[in-house]
């Protein structure tokens, strides 16, 4: 199996551990990843005004570049994903964007949203089956309970994404109980844990990040797991040493018997 | 309401494809929205806000940098109205004016730490500037 991978600025620089842990649970599990020549930033947040185009175009280069090595593009970090799905559904979808878009790009081939769009999580559930994870994992964690944070960007709008039940989604779960840990369902896992205003207002951002961490912790959590890096800082922020909040990539590596 | 206002309200709707005449009014948007507590005009109100053109005070609202595009407003809603792209569309109309970026680059620095993500410095200036 082999597709093309969309790692992201913030993977390259703070979020280190989950571009790496990624990249070496898919070697175990035989899938390739390329990166993709030349990415650019994504914007990190989905424009939502219609007249917007120029804000798009870095997405759109990135699944253009997909389409012409004909693969699909594996995403990881939950912004990323949110936007270049987004992106794309407009591509497909918005006969006015898609117009402006390619009469700006000038591309001999003119993209009209054909880039499958499937974040890493995805791909173990529906590529690589969590029945083959379970198989392949060397250090079962046992006994461990693991609460699955998934936030906002991966679920909402759901009508986009499709990604899981966007009120009660499995799919971390799944992969909790397929490296043999219990997940724990806490009633916080896909409310904010205040994003971006963490540079505008950092108490806003504390207080729902508190909200979250009290939650998984009342509901017995040893541990959280995210996707997202900027829900990494905003809870880590909080939880300091009452729980450690870590990219589930870093589990999965681990369970793999590739974390070195 | 101004003829100017009214010019606004319908530039808002047109940027963020918002419907506002499909809201029933059932709050729903302002409950679930996880900035509430903080906001001056909540999610509901933004909506007849704009079908009345009451831009003045949408435009001066705290609210339109409170809203954190977490889409629970969007997912929830029941007659699918979206109003954080209502929020999204007065704040560009705010911030698309002359001097009104709300934040600065001259500020960033003083808010760095070293675990901050860049994710967290793109994403507010998407948001806060222009």
């Amino acid at each position: 199996m082999k597709f093309c991978y969309y790692p992201g600025c913030t993977l390259k620089t703070k979020a280190k551990e989950l571009d790496i842990y990624a990249r070496k649970s898919t070697e175990a599990l035989g899938v390739e990843l390329e990166e993709l020549k030349d990415w650019q930033c994504c914007g990190a947040v989905y424009p939502m005004a219609s007249d917007e185009i120029a804000t798009k175009l870095s997405a759109v280069r990135a699944l253009m570049a997909a389409r012409d090595e004909n693969c699909d593009l594996i995403t990881l970090c939950s912004a990323c994903h949110h936007v270049i799905k987004r992106v794309n559904a407009d591509m497909a979808e918005n006969a006015d964007i898609n117009l402006k878009v390619n009469n700006y790009l000038k591309n001999e081939i003119k993209y009209k949203g054909e880039t499958k769009v499937v974040h890493y999580l995805e791909m173990l559930r529906d590529y690589v089956g969590f029945d083959n994870i379970k198989k392949a994992v060397k250090n079962p964690f046992t006994g461990k309970k693991i609460a699955a944070y998934y936030g906002c960007l991966l679920l909402r709008p759901s009508k986009v994404l499709h990604f899981d039940n966007p009120e009660n989604p499995t799919i971390m779960e799944d992969f909790i109980k397929s490296i043999s840990a219990t997940p724990v369902i806490f009633p916080y896992r896909n409310e904010c844990c205040g994003g971006y205003i963490t540079l505008e207002d950092e108490c806003s951002s504390k207080k729902k990040s508190k909200t979250v961490i009290d939650s998984a912790l009342e509901c017995g959590a040893d541990c959280i797991i995210t996707a997202c890096p900027l829900c990494l800082y905003n809870l880590s922020k909080v939880a300091k040493d009452r729980i450690p909040v870590i990219y589930f990539t870093e589990l999965l590596a681990e369970a793999l018997g590739v974390k070195e | 309401m101004t003829t100017d206002n009214k010019t606004i309200s319908e530039r808002i709707k047109q940027i963020s494809g918002v419907n506002t005449r499909k809201c029933m009014k059932c709050g729903k948007c302002t409950a679930t929205c996880p900035s509430y507590d903080e906001m001056d005009i909540h999610p509901h109100q933004f909506v007849y806000m704009v079908e009345n053109a009451d831009i003045d005070a949408l435009m001066k609202s705290k609210s339109i940098y409170k809203c954190l595009s977490c889409f629970a407003c969007v997912e929830r809603c029941p007659r699918d109205v979206e109003p954080a792209k209502l929020v999204e569309a007065v704040r560009l109309i705010k911030i698309r004016q002359q001097g009104q970026n709300h934040l600065k680059a001259n500020q960033i620095p003083d808010k760095l730490d070293a675990d901050l993500p860049q994710q967290a410095i793109v994403s507010a200036f998407r948001k806060y500037t222009k």
